[in-house]
């Protein structure tokens, strides 16, 4: 075969198989700790959904930091469904990309969030450094890993559940950001997602506490084995709601929407709701959430409506640019 | 030419004889960086992928997902590197065999792929023919998928290996200069003769050694398709993504398999080169002998 002939039979391939596979799939573009999750609650969706009689459905999965990924989808990635870390970075595909309406986050139950988590410490086996609480993390010599808060959600639940517990203790906005400037002083490292900082703390052994998802804390004693982490929850933390939607304009061109809808109905299941609460997550299904209490500590949250008056004020005054993030670095 | 070469190489191995320990020195140098930086680095990654036996090994490389990025990976390259033949020969032609203004911005523009990061690469095309992009509201009018989708990872990959045919061709071709094209035309070879007959055979060794450099960097490429992939399992996965994936997964050994997998297509690419230079060589050799 030529080499004319084979670059031509090769784009002509392309060209045939990139159509024809887009008329049955499901892409969920969703953040990084949610791989295991998807991965089998895609394999339990499309058995419920063969088993009210359509046809089997192929659901591609795309992991990244959550800013990183709404800005693919925004520039895009062709997703049917976003579930990302926080309704900020949805919040974006309305304002940046006209991909969704304003109101998406009503549409489903829970201000469309399926499932919660919250921010705890993941420390090396004995806890070496003593770490009980936030204090503890802005003594000198404590190497903290957390991911970089313009591209990692869970950075930014991170950043936030910080600023609330000084804030409560120290009393003022100005003493919360001095407090949470001094923490990141202490961070080597600013991975652009959950996973990579996990990996960072984990596999490289670097740092001496993690601030993780407190999904992703249990996933890596369970992946690593007990012998060498622990978990720490901390006295004060923030009730992290990774929200999903449907992204209706990519749904509407494709025809996915009723297989979409379906999908994330799905997540409100029992079914759904148990298999959110078997890899960590702490499930809306009030009973359901009983059947997994001991798994989960108890812990005083703050909430991102409540104490911060939602994302759409969070976003800019925090993490956008010049916002309280940027301020911090540059007077480092 | 060659006994000036003999006679200088002679008198400098007379002065060296004098500084063996130095000599030695350098050599072992030279070994001990290479087990060191290049030799263990591929053990480490063999014995990581082999950790778990052959089944888990085969098992990783086998896997669906595995598969579909190693087929993604060899269409890329399948794709990129005929279109960089073409250019990098277009090219070394253009710039070696004729004078024209704006000769020397020419070359300078080859190697920027060099010189420029890869994520910029990608992020480029993003801002081209993302959905915001420059040309995004036409292709998403005409329902063209680019970024995201395997156009975008040929370009990207096309992007960082532009420069390495025309690279390897440039210096050559220029001090062949064009002696012999001119002798081959004045004997009535026609255009396409005179290139099949008289160019090609001068070149086809650095054209071979571009086209091994120009593939090898293709398949392993990272960053400007990182940026443009999407990341979408079993779809816009080339094997590096693959492999970063699976590592973020705790997927160690499947992580280690499939960058294995990679250094054998790499090693797959050197014999391949080998052996072609070898044929090369036995050819001249035999038409020699004649």
């Amino acid at each position: 075969m030529s080499i004319r002939r084979f670059a031509l039979a090769a784009l002509a391939s392309a060209l045939i198989a990139g159509p024809l596979a887009a008329a049955e799939t499901l892409l969920n573009v969703s953040y990084d700790p949610t791989r295991e999750l998807y991965s089998e609650f895609n394999a339990a969706f499309n058995k419920h959904w063969q088993a009210q009689g359509h046809d089997p459905v192929t659901i591609q999965q795309s992991h990244g930091g959550s800013g990183k990924q709404a800005r693919a989808v925004i520039d895009g990635l062709r997703a049917d469904v976003v579930t990302l870390a926080l309704a900020g970075d949805i919040d974006e595909l309305h304002r940046l990309g006209k991909l969704i309406p304003e109101n998406w986050q009503e549409r489903l139950p829970q201000s469309s969030t399926p499932y919660t988590s919250t921010i705890v410490f993941l420390v090396r086996k004995g806890n070496p450094q003593g770490i009980k609480d936030w204090d503890d993390l802005v003594k000198p010599g404590v190497n903290v890993i957390t991911p970089n808060p313009k591209t990692s959600g869970g950075a930014r639940w991170n950043f936030l559940a910080a600023w609330a517990y000084a804030q409560q203790k120290y009393g003022s906005e100005a003493k919360a950001q001095e407090f949470v400037a001094k923490l990141y002083k202490n961070v080597p490292v600013l991975d652009t997602g959950a996973r990579g900082s996990t990996i960072t703390f984990v596999n490289n052994q670097i740092g001496d506490v993690l601030l993780a998802w407190e999904n992703e804390a249990f996933l890596a004693l369970k992946e690593q084995g007990g012998d060498n982490f622990e978990i720490v929850a901390p006295s004060l933390s923030i009730l992290a709601e990774p929200p999903v939607a449907v992204v209706d304009k990519n749904v509407d061109k494709k025809g996915t929407r009723k297989v979409a809808e379906a999908y994330l109905d799905y997540l409100y299941s029992d079914e759904g709701q148990r298999l959110a609460a078997k890899h960590f997550y702490r499930p809306r299904n009030e009973a359901i959430a009983g059947e997994f209490a001991k798994q989960f500590p108890a812990l005083k949250l703050v909430t991102i409506d409540r104490d911060f008056d939602g994302w759409k004020t969070a976003q800019p005054k925090f993490f956008d640019d010049g916002g309280v993030f940027d301020q911090i670095y540059q007077a480092q | 030419m060659s006994s000036i070469t003999l006679t200088a190489s002679a008198s400098a191995n007379a002065a060296r004889r004098g500084n063996l320990l130095g000599r030695r020195l350098l050599i072992f140098g030279a070994w001990l960086a290479f087990v060191l930086f290049l030799l263990l680095p591929l053990l480490v990654v063999l014995g990581e992928a082999l950790k778990q036996g052959l089944g888990t090994f085969f098992g990783a490389i086998f896997e669906a997902d595995a598969i579909s990025a190693l087929k993604l990976t060899l269409l890329a390259v399948g794709i990129s590197l005929p279109l960089n033949l073409l250019f990098g020969v277009c090219a070394a032609w253009c710039v070696s065999k004729y004078q024209f203004r704006g000769k020397s911005i020419l070359v300078t523009l080859i190697d920027l792929p060099f010189s420029v990061s890869p994520v910029i690469a990608g992020l480029v095309y993003v801002l081209l023919f993302g959905a915001q992009g420059f040309f995004g509201e036409w292709l998403q009018e005409h329902d063209i998928q680019i970024v995201f989708a395997l156009p975008a990872i040929v370009l990207a990959t096309l992007f960082v290996t532009v420069p390495f045919v025309a690279r390897e061709l440039i210096p050559l071709m220029q001090e062949q200069g064009t002696q012999e094209e001119e002798a081959a035309r004045l004997l009535g070879a026609s255009g396409w003769q005179m290139f099949w007959h008289v160019t090609l055979p001068n070149i086809q060794w650095a054209l071979i050694y571009g086209v091994v450099l120009c593939s090898a960097r293709a398949m392993g490429e990272f960053g400007a398709v990182s940026v443009v992939s999407g990341h979408i399992r079993g779809y816009t996965n080339t094997l590096p993504l693959h492999v970063e994936i699976l590592y973020n997964e705790y997927n160690h050994v499947a992580a280690f398999s499939v960058a294995s997998l990679l250094l054998l297509l790499a090693l797959l690419i050197l014999l391949l080169k080998q052996w072609s230079e070898s044929r090369i060589n036995r050819l001249k050799a035999s038409a020699g002998e004649e």
